[in-house]
């Protein structure tokens, strides 16, 4: 297996009022080129966290982030950030806010490449109005439409669907997936959705309960593509992943009680 | 603005079910509208909802009015509102004559005014914008500027008069200076508490996309703090409005407070109380363009 992104022990202290706070220890994960890789933990555990540390916002304080070779040493446009809350900036209109990435990284067609882009996450008729004027949904898709813009080698989405109600998550999980197949991306997206994450990647990554957490468990997701959503719902294959992610998130990982992650096996899997 | 606020507020209107004889008695009251408004061609309706809107201020207005008249009758020098409207009708005949340095109309001595407070406040944004920008963006900065700031906002503009006269040896660009003081702490607090309340969010978007220094400014950091650079700016204007006219009195020339002194050493107390309501009608104007300018800029 060839590792394009590759995450190794790596370990984030944040120095607080209160003193140190080991927000995740010991984490270790390669991912190949074109795979999308989802994290999944309870609320605090740390996605955002290790999300950022890869997108070069944070550094590591242990260990190192390789990408393509190379060492991750601050942001760049070699990945493209979706992040939590959408973070358009509400003085832009989207095609402006779109533009504002285009810009950095491309000299030439600078406006096509943005037509084209938003055109990609169905948002053409929108193109000049502003953040406010849009639904939550189409925010969203501005976000990963500025995200694609730089065609980053690694796409890192936080959450971009969390805030969305079913029905335009569904939407925008389908249009997601066609978006990667379309361009091959490599993706690493913090979901803690069950079903979102069983759907969308092909591993699920499960994080242990902070502080000091780490990854629990990877579960590997081998059902064909294209999938589709309505077919998988009754899919035998599709139920028991699901219910594997439950019982880790449930019977192992309750939320709110510290657990401690059973030291030898996690040596185990850190293998 | 607290006259807009209470505009705002509506009164419930207590609703039981009508008396039988209201049925009867209203559709008698009907016909008999109906009819008022066949013979005379007049047609009643209900106090529009601007009319009202209207009705609370000049209310209090007049209540002001009555109330100055009441105090005028009670003898004293205080002049009452008929003589000084004829006054006023006299002064604001010809607001733009000249006779010489010391005698010209109220309509020079607001503008002189205003070119005061406009030259002192322009410096005023020129240092204190950029200055807000540093100590917001840098810590160090901001911990340097603190005790300053902290030290001589509370200082009377006034107080920095002499120095001015000294430093500058005239009147004129004194009282600039006076007013380039005072409107500094506003603009600059104020652009440094906007820096500082950008959400991190913008800041990680130009980190992720790696914008230039220019990019972060244009882009991000000025139209950020832009609302509040226009909160400062209408804060210093405010107190800048305040202080040229103490100023004035202090240094006199031309211009509406030593207008004021000057007609207090006449004795012509109406022209003193038509001084006042023009200082109030041009600060409100000032106040109301500012903020229809604020208006402008905010980000929904
Ligand atoms: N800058 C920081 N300083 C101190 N502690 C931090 C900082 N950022 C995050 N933490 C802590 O690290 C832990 C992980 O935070 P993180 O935001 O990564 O969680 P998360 O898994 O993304 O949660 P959620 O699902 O709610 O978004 C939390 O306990 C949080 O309080
Ligand atoms: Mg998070």
């Amino acid at each position: 297996m060839h590792k394009y992104l590759s995450i190794e022990s790596v370990g984030k202290t944040f120095e607080t009022k209160k003193g140190d706070f080991v927000a995740l220890t010991g984490i270790e994960l390669a991912i190949r080129k074109g795979e999308f890789v989802t994290l999944i933990g309870h609320s605090g555990c740390g996605k955002s966290t290790l999300l950022n540390l890869v997108a070069g916002l944070l550094k590591p304080t242990e260990g190192t982030i390789l990408l393509a070779d190379k060492h991750i040493d601050g942001p760049g446009p070699d990945r493209g950030v979706v992040f939590q809350n959408h973070s358009l900036l509400p003085w832009l209109t989207c095609f402006e806010n779109v533009y504002l990435a285009v810009e950095r990284v491309f000299a030439k067609d600078r406006k096509e490449r943005t037509h084209a882009v938003l055109e990609l996450v169905g948002l053409s008729h929108a193109e000049h109005k502003y953040p406010h004027e849009i639904s939550g949904g189409m925010k969203q898709r501005v976000g990963i439409a500025r995200a694609l813009a730089i065609e980053p080698k690694v796409l890192l989405l936080d959450e971009p669907f969390g805030a969305l109600d079913a029905l335009t998550r569904a939407t925008l999980q389908d249009e997601l997936m066609r978006i990667v197949e379309k361009t091959g991306a490599t993706v690493l997206m913090v979901t803690h959705d069950v079903d979102e994450a069983v759907l969308l990647s092909d591993r699920v990554v499960m994080m242990t309960n902070g502080p000091a957490a780490t990854i629990g468990d990877v579960l590997d997701v081998q059902l064909p593509r294209p999938r589709a959503r309505l077919a998988l719902a009754h899919d035998a294959r599709f139920m028991d992943l699901r219910a594997a992610v439950l019982e880790f998130l449930y019977a192992k990982q309750t939320s709110g009680t510290d657990h401690v992650f059973p030291a030898a096996r996690r040596a185990a899997l850190v293998q | 603005m607290a006259a807009l606020a209470l505009r705002k507020e509506v009164i419930p209107i207590r609703t039981s079910p009508p008396h039988p004889a209201a049925k009867v008695l209203g559709e008698r009251a009907d016909a008999v509208r109906a009819r008022f408004e066949a013979s005379t061609g007049y047609r009643r309706t209900r106090a529009p909802e601007w009319l009202l809107a209207l009705l609370a201020p000049v209310a209090g207005l007049a209540l002001l009015v009555a109330l100055w008249a009441l105090i005028a009758k009670q003898g004293g020098r205080i002049p009452d509102p008929i003589t000084v409207a004829h006054a006023a009708a006299k002064i604001f005949a010809d607001p733009f004559y000249s006779k010489g340095p010391n005698d010209q109309g109220i309509g020079w001595n607001v503008l002189m005014s205003l070119k005061r407070v406009g030259i002192g406040f322009g410096m005023a944004a020129l240092v204190g914008i950029p200055l807000g920008f540093v100590i917001g963006r840098f810590r160090f900065l901001a911990g340097m500027a603190a005790p300053i700031i902290a030290l001589l906002k509370p200082v009377s503009p006034l107080a920095w008069l002499p120095i001015g006269l000294l430093v500058f040896k005239a009147a004129n660009p004194a009282a600039i200076y006076v007013i380039f003081v005072c409107s500094l702490w506003p603009m600059i607090v104020n652009t440094a508490v906007g820096v500082r309340q950008i959400p991190q969010d913008y800041l990680n978007v130009a980190r992720v996309l790696n914008l230039s220094e220019w990019k972060v400014f244009t882009k991000i950091l000025f139209p950020a703090v832009l609302p509040y650079m226009i909160t400062g700016v209408r804060l210093s204007i405010g107190v800048a409005w305040l202080v040229i006219v103490a100023a004035e009195m202090l240094t006199g020339g031309v211009g509406i407070g030593f207008w004021v002194w000057d007609e207090w050493n006449n004795l012509k107390v109406e022209h003193i109380i038509i001084a006042i309501f023009t200082i109030g009608i041009v600060g409100l104007v000032v106040e109301q363009a500012l903020v229809l300018l604020a208006r402008r800029f905010s980000y929904a």
